[in-house]
């Protein structure tokens, strides 16, 4: 059961919009099973969103991401996470995460300009009790995200009929 | 100009393989979603990749040995006994080809003198018949039939045997079929083949894939090896089609004979792929494993949908192919496919390219993402509501 459990969390990570009847055919478990398993994952906040994978280039919407990466002084007690969760608490923050190396906190931020993120650093994220220091990144073009490359053509390299 | 009266005759009578017919009224078609091939949608494995370009870096660049790298042989052997309990000398037993494209061409052309017979279950791989004509040799076709899951059962294979059979081509797991002879089902035919003294050519190219038990190997029953032609290769199981490596594995005898041939026709496999198959037997058992189990988990979903299109169905327990039946259509295999990629641009290949009984039946490739089987499976339905 564990390892149909790992199952249904890798095919809806592949794809949340397999219904559980394509579920339940791909894992030979039955519907109710299938239904279950995902109730649980849900309440166990393992399974959290499902969402897509869109690249907004080809939108009309104007988004602009960038990475910063930022310095803080952890607090007595708390580590990482008191703070970590306050940045968190912004709309424009799309990500947090603790990494090794020179920075201690990876945040992703969303706006509409490069301009309106700039300020949301420099006037929200940078004035925070216990940061040190910022340094931001725009992300200028998306190549692959979570598997995915953003590039247009044939993925397939086969011939289309073969033996 | 035309130069067709130096042609051979031997090549001037063999028919135009029915796949290539369909690849060219494919290829012609934009926007298709094509569910017609034969080769695994996985690049090779990374750290197979890696070790090409490493051994290429360090100017690996000569002829092997005729048989193959010793160290290569020697892993061919390891894996054989690891994953089928098959004995095979390294030195004597084994040898490396290019491709098992290859190994099917040594194997007849040492066996067949003009006029002998060769048996080849149909439907089956394109290669066969052309290449036992090629020998001089006779093919004579075994029909399987989907009411016996398309396996050579002891009648079948009695009725074609002549004073002239030599030997039995073992196709299996089979493409297109996607059958599977197990333990007993080789075993009902085996006593057979010993009184008629015939030699085996057992294809088992896609021997790691099979979803129902492990592959079992005709040459591992008792007083077989000495009878069986072993043929296998990387394409399949390591998602190597490009590389271009096969193996036999034989008595020794046949392996002098096939290298005979070998030698002044081909030389030896290319050696930076014999290095990165060494990497592949000894590294890659995990990635063997994910392949198997994505291609099984397609497998269901397929069959299922092709099902509840209103199909038929045949359950296929090995290599990566569905063959629904179209009967129900009335229309030839040809027809369907034509038609399925004219009006909704989904490219399978008709069965009568794989032999007789092929017809009335679709090959329908799995070794695709289960977004892209599903989105076929779609338009699939809408085909289908209009001829089923």
């Amino acid at each position: 059961m564990m390892s149909k459990k790992m199952d249904i969390i890798e095919l809806l990570n592949e794809n949340s919009r397999l219904t559980d009847k394509q579920i339940s055919v791909i894992t030979e478990l039955s519907e109710d099973e299938v239904k279950d398993i995902i109730k649980n994952l849900e309440e166990e906040k393992v399974l959290l969103k499902y969402s897509t994978l869109v690249n907004w280039e080809k939108t009309e919407k104007e988004v602009v991401r960038a990475l910063i990466d930022v310095r803080v002084t952890p607090q007595q007690g708390q580590g990482f996470n008191a703070i970590a969760e306050r940045i968190g608490q912004y709309d424009e923050v799309k990500s947090v995460s603790l990494i090794s190396g020179g920075y201690d906190l990876s945040v992703e931020v969303e706006g509409k300009t490069m301009k309106e993120i700039a300020i949301f650093v420099a006037e929200r994220l940078a004035p925070i009790d216990g940061v040190l220091s910022t340094t931001t990144h725009f992300i200028l073009k998306r190549y692959k995200q979570d598997g995915v490359f953003f590039t247009d053509g044939p993925e397939d390299k086969r011939l289309v009929v073969t033996p | 100009m035309t130069n067709n009266k130096y042609i051979s005759d031997v090549v001037k009578n063999i028919p135009p393989s029915g796949i290539r017919k369909f690849f060219d009224l494919v290829t012609n078609s934009r926007d298709i979603i094509s569910l017609g091939v034969g080769e695994p949608d996985f690049v090779t494995p990374w750290t197979v990749r890696k070790e090409a370009i490493d051994v290429l870096d360090r100017g690996a660049t000569t002829y092997t040995s005729n048989l193959g790298l010793p160290e290569l042989r020697e892993a061919v052997s390891f894996f054989l006994k690891n994953h089928y309990g098959l004995n095979y000398d390294p030195e004597k037993e084994i040898m490396i080809t290019v491709g098992a494209s290859e190994a099917i061409d040594l194997a007849l052309r040492c066996l067949i003198n003009d006029g002998d017979e060769v048996l080849v279950p149909v439907p089956s791989y394109v290669s066969y018949s052309p290449c036992i004509e090629l020998t001089r040799g006779v093919p004579v076709y075994v029909p399987t039939y989907e009411e016996n899951n398309f396996i050579i059962t002891p009648d079948d294979l009695k009725s074609k045997i002549t004073s002239k059979t030599k030997a039995l081509i073992l196709p299996y797991p089979n493409n297109p079929t996607g059958a599977i002879m197990k333990k007993e089902d080789l075993e009902a035919i085996k006593d057979i083949i010993i009184e008629h003294d015939l030699i085996v050519i057992s294809d088992e190219i896609y021997s790691e894939l099979t979803y129902d038990g492990k592959h079992v190997s005709i040459a591992s029953l008792p007083d077989m090896k000495e009878r069986t032609i072993v043929l296998n290769g990387f394409s399949k199981a390591f998602a190597m089609t490009g590389w271009r490596l096969g193996y036999i594995a034989a008595e020794h005898s046949f392996i002098e004979a096939m290298n005979k041939i070998h030698q002044y026709t081909t030389i030896c496999a290319p050696i930076m792929a014999q290095y990165a198959g060494i990497k592949a037997i000894y590294e890659c058992e995990d990635d063997i494993e994910k392949m198997r189990k994505t291609y099984d988990q397609r497998r269901r979903l397929i069959v299922n949908g092709f099902r509840e299109i209103g199909f038929d169905c045949f359950e296929p327990k090995g290599a990566f192919y569905i063959f629904p039946s179209i009967k129900k259509t009335g229309l030839s295999s040809q027809e369907f496919c034509e038609r399925l990629l004219k009006e909704e641009k989904i490219a399978v290949v008709p069965g009568n390219a794989f032999g007789p009984g092929g017809d009335g039946f679709i090959r329908v490739s799995y070794a695709y993402s289960i977004d892209k089987i599903m989105k076929a499976l779609e338009r699939i339905e809408s085909f289908a509501k209009r001829v089923l």
